[in-house]
């Protein structure tokens, strides 16, 4: 499936030179800082987790 | 509760002094280990709702957490010239919660009588950037007065020769201890002490580098817990209006999958999408969608405001006050599990500036970002955090 969503996509290769836009800060595929709080307040508000690098369990979240 | 805050002031007062030193570079060794960057970030968080679990799906679940975290990360290269990344944390949070004082409203032994967790954590990595393998590990450690868990984990990541993809697996659990604290009216008969609940989680992620402009991410993890589940303090009421403590099963497996995608169009937007489908063997749902523009009003700022859908379908065994039967194997009212939708919606601004803030050489940048949320089951909350990057 993933080899078929890249042939979609048409990957191209990318020189260390070109890749101004996908290292700007920005462009990071994690989450900001400021959203681990956000993150950890929805764990807790939330039935599901995971899958997004935060932490999929530890912590009570109890109230 | 006013100790906190001058903690956290002096924090930040310490580091940027420590910054604002002047760094002698002419006895520089490569090899020796380096700060390459520590971040101070804060956050306060308030909530308000009428359907607290502690008594039973009713009452006030008003809450305020004010939390501040520190890294710092630091490298060094190795005779093989391979980089060896060290990050240590320390997180505290402080809140206060209506909800638990009903625990024993006529003590301070609740569960939340001290309002204080503490979290530190360290972690190591490797990168071989010639073979393009990276390997790295972790521990953490969080406190709290009725809970304690102790993490752990193993990763490792491989390049493509070009450098355009790359495959990730991460193996992580965590072993907590519950303290078996029980609403005052239902402690008689039952032992004290403390239960384990323990957390098996593997991640495989992969990232792909479309074009110049557009890179993507998968995630898949899996997770198993087991242990005690519940919640000791979480009454469930009954239709005869009888009262027990919240009953869940011992086990849980976890299914997440989510998909990132990144797109710098022209020179001024960046557009952060997320995707995530949850289920579990609870009976429980899930789907996350969330979109981020960023606008790059110059090269060092940016505004970036973002929403978030959120759709849950609820576990099979929650019931609100006084709709579950005696008899039924498993309970809760917590309505953290119930069906709802959520919706958070929120901007953040972003200052990154070379030459430092504040006359401060190292103070790279600044972010303040605020969110709204709102759920179904008509619980509101807002969220405020500030990160002091020092580069």
């Amino acid at each position: 499936m993933l080899v078929s969503l890249m042939a979609t996509l048409g990957c191209k290769p990318v020189k260390e030179y070109q890749k101004m836009y996908l290292n700007d800060s920005e462009m990071e595929l994690s989450m900001r800082k400021g959203q681990r709080f956000e993150n950890n307040f929805q764990l807790y508000r939330e039935g599901s987790a995971g899958a997004n690098g935060g932490k999929a369990g530890g912590g009570c979240g109890c109230n | 509760m006013i100790r906190i805050p001058i903690i956290i002031i002096a924090f930040y007062a310490s580091i940027l002094s420590a910054f604002s030193q002047k760094i002698d570079t002419a006895n520089y060794q490569s090899r020796k280990l380096k700060i390459d960057e520590v971040n101070l970030v804060s956050s306060y968080y308030r909530q308000d709702g009428n359907n607290a679990a502690v008594t039973g799906g009713i009452g006030s679940e008003e809450l305020t957490d004010f939390a501040t975290t520190l890294d710092i990360r630091g490298s060094k290269v190795d005779r093989k010239n391979r980089i060896n990344s060290y990050t240590f944390e320390i997180g505290v949070d402080a809140y206060t919660s209506a909800s638990s004082d009903k625990v024993d409203p006529a003590t301070v032994s609740s569960a939340s009588a001290s309002d204080l967790r503490i979290y530190p954590s360290i972690a190591w990595s490797r990168t071989n950037e010639s073979k393009g393998v990276s390997i790295g590990g972790n521990l953490s450690v969080s406190t709290e007065y009725d809970y304690l868990s102790i993490g752990g984990g193993v990763n490792f990541f491989k390049d493509s020769r070009d450098k355009s993809r790359q495959i990730g697996v991460r193996l992580q659990t965590y072993q907590d201890q519950v303290s078996m604290i029980y609403p005052i009216e239902l402690r008689s008969g039952r032992a004290g002490g403390t239960q384990s609940r323990n957390t098996y989680g593997s991640t495989v992620s992969f990232s792909q580098i479309i074009n110049r402009r557009l890179q993507i991410l998968f995630l898949l993890d899996l997770a198993f817990q087991n242990g005690f589940l519940s919640l000791p303090f979480n009454r469930v009421y009954f239709r005869d209006n009888s009262v027990d403590v919240e009953k869940l099963p011992g086990e849980r497996f976890k299914f997440p999958a989510s998909f990132r995608v990144n797109y710098f169009a022209g020179d001024i937007f960046v557009f952060r999408g997320f995707y995530r489908y949850y289920q579990d063997d609870w009976g429980l749902k899930s789907n996350t969608a969330e979109i981020e523009t960023v606008v790059k009003l110059t090269p060092f700022v940016s505004f970036s405001p973002f929403y978030r859908y959120y759709t849950q379908s609820g576990v099979k065994y929650f019931g609100p006050y006084q709709v579950h039967e005696k008899g039924e194997s498993f309970y809760t009212s917590d309505y953290d599990l119930s069906k709802f939708d959520s919706h958070f919606l929120g901007a953040g601004f972003r200052f990154v500036s070379p030459n430092g803030i504040l006359g401060i050489a190292k103070f790279n940048a600044v972010e303040i970002r605020y969110g709204h949320y709102t759920r179904q089951t008509g619980l509101v909350s807002s969220i405020i955090s500030l990160n002091a990057k020092f580069k």
